[in-house]
């Protein structure tokens, strides 16, 4: 059954003009605007409160700064991110002080935990009152210690520009990541002049960028040397902007090339090279790949525990070349060989000149003969509930690879990251380090507003939408096109597949039950589809595409469908669940 | 100082686990939560951790005791890099140095305890440097195991209270100055 439901958008386009205001004196919060105008800072997603009316106030006079007003904190925080991976500009959210700093927390978490560049500007109580337990005072600075790349309490409103410019710099270089502004009221509302920030100056602070040589030519040799190497492909090739010269690199030294959940799309799914995604939800051939190589070259990923599985049995073979900007990443997990401290485009660049032309038929042949068929895209005449990984192949098919997929977490992110087939590393947006619930449709509103012109697909899941579902409002009110697959298994899925797998099926308080979301759709005003029925999905997603503006798609797919294959947790890569246990006969 | 059998560095040789990295941070507001706060999340096992001027203005010197093995040294040296307010680190563990702490010891004492309480003291390079009625303060500077052997020296007399610094450290030689 397919339903579709359309109402107008309500944007209010005819509020009056605000009656011209008298001159005001110039204040930090003037300063602040001018400071984010000067880092090229278009959008904002924020929500305001006591702290910050000052600055809110101000920002009107900046037309410059497009604000979105969020739902909560959170999703701003998220929508920040989303926009900062689709674009690989700082995403900027702003909050109050107390509870709405409070609420950005997750978000910061989460940008640290995947080196997403990240300003988040928080209010705070006026520079007498902190320390006296102020109304809506919290010690934001000490919350987030350990999950900013940094972070400034500013005390003097001359400071502002500087802070301002060290921040964005901080946030977008080296290994980029969450920087935390706060600003006290009494800051915000104090006079100041205008005046440019000195140039930044930070002795404390001195990426490397370019790869020490001698181990560069190292790693050529052992390259040279290998019978069966393999990339992991990592965050940091899309972050240092090194796509050409990755591609350009393994070409040359025809190398196969293992993707991490944020290294898809480094090199195009569709390239020869590319043989998958790797880790605990990895394709089978890739983690049999690894784990036969005789030499394992990372290039911007850090050996986390999803991508590794149990890390003293991963790619036991294996001479390890670790290329990474950031030094405490070389030997903290895996041992390392090589180690190569650098920007992944300065050191792919190096690398490409220093590897020799090789070709490597047999090594590809014999991971081609591990491969498994991708599902097709088409579902067959007897199949009763839709399979949801054949669903991330449909809008993968009907999408031709154009689109931007984020995704929430859970069960249909694993899907979308094995099949999701990435042409481009930021057509897929998911929350990895951190694994947020409800990343999903901010990141979307992120996506979109970076990408107007782009076709935005929030993949997601029917809990993890629960968490962020007010921001439908935020979609409708920026009057956002954002498509919305649900996948509607009636369960907290990934959760549900562990008490399966190892828990003797004790579904305990997985089963999770949903508004009627067509019906949702339509409150906010968003054009609402439901489909149960596998023969209605092509349909559907092209009903869905057709619509201008957001629809919202309850995909109801087969409740107990498990993401396979699975290394157990703890276990090691080599020892895939590859199959459904009851399936094998 | 001349302590008998004393020997500069005895600190840095103890078991292979104790480690002093020397730190140079800059003197702004919460450094010193930073870098705590950074030590505890990673788990890293502090004895002590030492914080004062340096030979440089706007520059302090913080002295961290820990026991770690190799690559637990090498990940709290990399991550300290990673603060922004840090400017140097350098692991003593590699190189000759001097440890030093300073304790301040409350021990009971009766006029007849006194002169033997000033002996052990002198015994140890350490000073008597407070008289009450019934308790001495000694006040002494060494090795955490010069100090260590002190404090059994008195604890048979009755130890009222103990403060003590932790390790200070610097290199031997012309070696260090660095930042
Ligand atoms: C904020 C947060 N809370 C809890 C979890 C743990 N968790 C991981 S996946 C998952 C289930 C997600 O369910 P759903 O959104 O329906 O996706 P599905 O797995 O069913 O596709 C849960 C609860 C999490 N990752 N994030
Ligand atoms: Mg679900």
């Amino acid at each position: 059954m397919v339903t579709a439901t359309v109402t107008t958008i309500p944007r209010d386009r005819t509020a009056p003009d605000p009656a011209p205001r008298a001159a005001r004196p110039y204040t930090g919060a003037h300063a602040l605007c001018e400071a984010l105008v000067r880092e090229g800072v278009d959008l904002i997603f924020g929500y305001p409160g006591g702290a910050v009316i000052p600055l809110y106030d101000v920002l009107t006079d900046y037309p410059a700064i497009r604000h979105v007003l969020v739902r909560h904190e959170q999703w701003a925080a998220h929508a920040a991110e989303g926009y900062a991976r689709a674009t690989g500009k700082v995403g900027v959210c702003l909050a109050t002080s107390g509870p709405g700093a409070t609420n950005l927390v997750t978000g910061i978490a989460d940008a640290m935990l995947d080196s997403t560049p990240l300003v988040a500007i928080t209010g705070q109580v006026g520079i007498p009152m902190i320390g006296k337990d102020a109304f809506q005072e919290v010690d934001i600075i000490g919350v987030t210690l350990p999950i900013t790349k940094h972070s400034f309490q500013i005390e003097d409103v001359a400071d502002l520009p500087r802070v301002v410019a060290e921040a964005f710099h901080l946030a977008s270089s080296g290994r980029p990541g969450p920087v935390l502004i706060d600003i006290p009221k009494s800051v915000l509302v104090a006079p100041t002049a205008p005046s440019a920030p000195p140039p930044v100056e930070l002795p404390g602070y001195r990426p490397t960028k370019f790869g020490n040589m001698g181990q560069i030519k190292a790693a050529a040799r052992l390259i040279a040397a290998a019978e069966r190497p393999v990339v992991m492909a990592g965050h940091g090739i899309a972050i240092s902007g090194a796509i050409n010269e990755f591609r350009a690199f393994v070409e040359r030294a025809d190398l196969p090339v293992a993707f991490t959940l944020h290294g898809l799309g480094a090199l195009p799914a569709s390239h020869p090279n590319a043989i998958g995604y790797m880790g605990m939800h990895g394709h089978a051939h890739v983690n049999r790949a690894i784990d036969g190589c005789d030499l394992l070259i990372n290039i911007g990923a850090r050996f986390d525990d999803r991508a590794t599985g149990r890390v003293d049995a991963f790619a036991p073979g294996a001479t390890v070349i670790h290329v990474d900007i950031d030094p405490a990443e070389i030997g903290k997990n895996v041992k390392t060989a090589v180690p190569i401290v650098g920007d992944a485009r300065h050191v792919l660049a190096a690398l490409i000149e220093a590897v020799r032309e090789q070709r490597r038929p047999e090594w590809h042949a014999a991971i081609a003969a591990w491969r498994v068929p991708p599902p097709p895209a088409t579902f067959d005449p007897d199949e009763r509930t839709i399979s949801p990984f054949k669903l991330i192949a449909a809008l993968r098919a009907a999408t031709g690879g154009e689109a931007i997929f984020t995704a929430d977490v859970g069960q249909h992110q694993m899907w979308a990251a094995q099949w999701g087939a990435y042409e481009r590393p930021e057509r897929w947006i998911s929350s990895g380090g951190a694994g947020t619930m409800g990343f999903g449709l901010p990141a979307a509103i992120g996506a979109q507003l970076g990408h107007p012109e782009a076709e935005v697909w929030a993949i997601v899941g029917d809990g993890g939408v629960q968490m962020s579902l007010p921001e439908l409002a935020t979609i409708v009110q920026e009057g956002l096109p954002v498509k919305v697959a649900i996948f509607n298994n009636g369960y907290l899925g990934m959760v549900r597949q562990w008490q399966q797998l190892f828990h003797d099926r004790n579904y305990s308080h997985t089963p999770i039950s949903s508004p009627d979301f067509v019906k949702l759709a339509e409150a906010y005003g968003i054009a609402g589809l439901r489909v149960s029925d596998p023969a209605q999905v092509h349909e559907t997603i092209a009903r869905a595409r057709a619509i201008a503006g957001p629809v919202v798609i309850d995909f109801r797919i087969n409740p107990e469908e498990n993401v396979y294959p699975m290394v157990p947790p703890g276990g090691a890569n080599s020892q895939m669940i590859e199959m459904e246990p009851d399936a094998v006969e | 100082m001349s302590v008998p059998g004393a020997k500069a560095g005895d600190v840095g040789q103890r078991a292979a686990s104790a480690r002093t990295l020397s730190v140079l941070v800059e003197d702004q507001p919460g450094v010193l939560n930073r870098v705590s706060s950074l030590l505890r999340r990673r788990r890293f096992n502090v004895e002590s951790l030492n914080v004062g001027a340096s030979e440089q203005p706007g520059l302090s010197r913080m002295t961290i005791a820990l026991h770690a093995d190799d690559a637990a040294t090498e990940q709290a040296v990399k991550q300290l890099y990673k603060l922004l307010e840090v400017r140097k680190v350098t692991d003593l563990s590699d190189e000759r140095f001097i440890g030093r702490e300073l304790a301040l010891v409350k021990v009971a004492a009766s006029p007849e305890t006194l002169a033997q309480l000033r002996e052990i003291a002198e015994l140890f390079g350490a000073r008597v440097i407070d008289v009450a009625p019934r308790s001495v303060v000694i006040e002494a500077v060494g090795s955490e195991a010069r100090i260590a052997s002190l404090l059994e020296m008195v604890r048979p007399y009755g130890i009222r209270e103990i403060a003590r610094t932790g390790r200070v450290a610097i290199t031997r030689g012309a070696g260090g100055g660095e930042g």
